[in-house]
């Protein structure tokens, strides 16, 4: 199964790359670009058929390794 | 005192590391590779500056999981010392053995330059070299140097006295509180991102961060 997990740096955290990003969206003309957040988007190929495992190991993987819980939150999807 | 320097694919600061250590104790530290499971009879664990895995992911975060760590979290358990410097120092926070994050410098520039540090207590064997107060000149040389915690962590970490050194000049990097190194809750880990152990020598342009390795070797000594 394939899974996505995505990375986001905690509300409140500052993020310098996001607002890289967002002034040179503002350079490009798009004006009303507010504030802008990046984060990670990771695929996993799992040796799993059964969606709830598959979701439930990203999600250990998540928390072990994937994300800093410190500074970061994820989600999970099973896509395929 | 006998040291041990936990070398991972990326370090590139480790030989700077051995000269400062060698030049306080006249004795050369053991060089580790981060696949060993075990560690030589030892003092002090150094987590040298690098690159450990080219940052991937996040700085610190693959290295945090080599084999080689579950022997050094285990050496601090049972009362060894632990020195983390710049990339070190991700590390560490990366292995939730110190407290934090080390997040991309505020002005998303890499930063190489001197800076001032202030010493904020002097009763620790890593900065019983100086005076609480001190200041000194240190080398920087990182991109995520932006010491981050919840302001009720930063809160917890003053009041038990455990922000070791701070940027006396200015704030390069962005960092909560000016914080650019802290300690353990029992003071035995400590964690820095500028490199006191690039000023040891005069022929390196000062001998500022001296008086850490001194303060080390005096401690073990006794």
């Amino acid at each position: 199964m394939r899974v996505r997990v995505s990375v986001m740096l905690k509300d409140g955290v500052l993020d310098p790359p996001g607002k890289a990003i967002g002034h040179a969206l503002h350079t490009l003309g798009f004006a009303n670009v507010g504030e802008v957040r990046a984060g990670r988007v990771i695929e996993l190929e799992l040796d799993e058929t059964d969606a709830a495992k598959a979701k439930a190991q990203a999600d250990e993987m998540g928390r072990q390794l994937l994300a800093n819980l410190v500074i970061e939150s994820f989600t999970t999807e099973v896509l395929a | 005192m006998k040291a041990g320097i936990v070398v991972f694919p990326g370090t590139n600061r480790e030989r700077d590391m051995a000269i400062a250590l060698k030049g306080a104790s006249g004795r050369a530290p053991a060089m580790l590779w981060h696949r060993e499971t075990a560690l030589p009879d030892l003092d002090l664990v150094v987590l040298p500056g690098g690159f450990s895995h080219g940052d991937y992911l996040r700085s610190g975060a693959m290295a945090a999981h080599a084999p080689i760590m579950r022997a050094v979290r285990d050496f601090a358990a049972r009362g060894g010392y632990v020195l983390g410097v710049c990339n070190g120092f991700q590390i560490l926070t990366e292995a939730q053995m110190l407290p934090g994050a080390l997040l991309r410098n505020a002005g998303m520039r890499f930063l190489s330059h001197d800076c001032r540090l202030r010493v904020e207590r002097a009763d620790t064997v890593f900065t019983r070299g100086w005076s609480q107060g001190d200041q000194f000149r240190a080398p920087m040389a990182h991109g995520d140097g932006n010491y981050a915690a919840d302001p009720d962590t930063l809160d917890r970490l003053e009041g038990e006295g455990r922000v070791a050194f701070r940027y006396a000049d200015g704030n390069p990097n962005g960092s909560a509180r000016a914080i650019a190194g802290v300690f353990s809750d029992d003071l035995r880990i400590c964690g820095l991102m500028p490199h006191p152990e690039d000023l040891v020598d005069p022929l390196m342009g000062g001998i500022d961060g001296k008086p850490l390795f001194d303060g080390l070797v005096e401690a073990f000594v006794q």
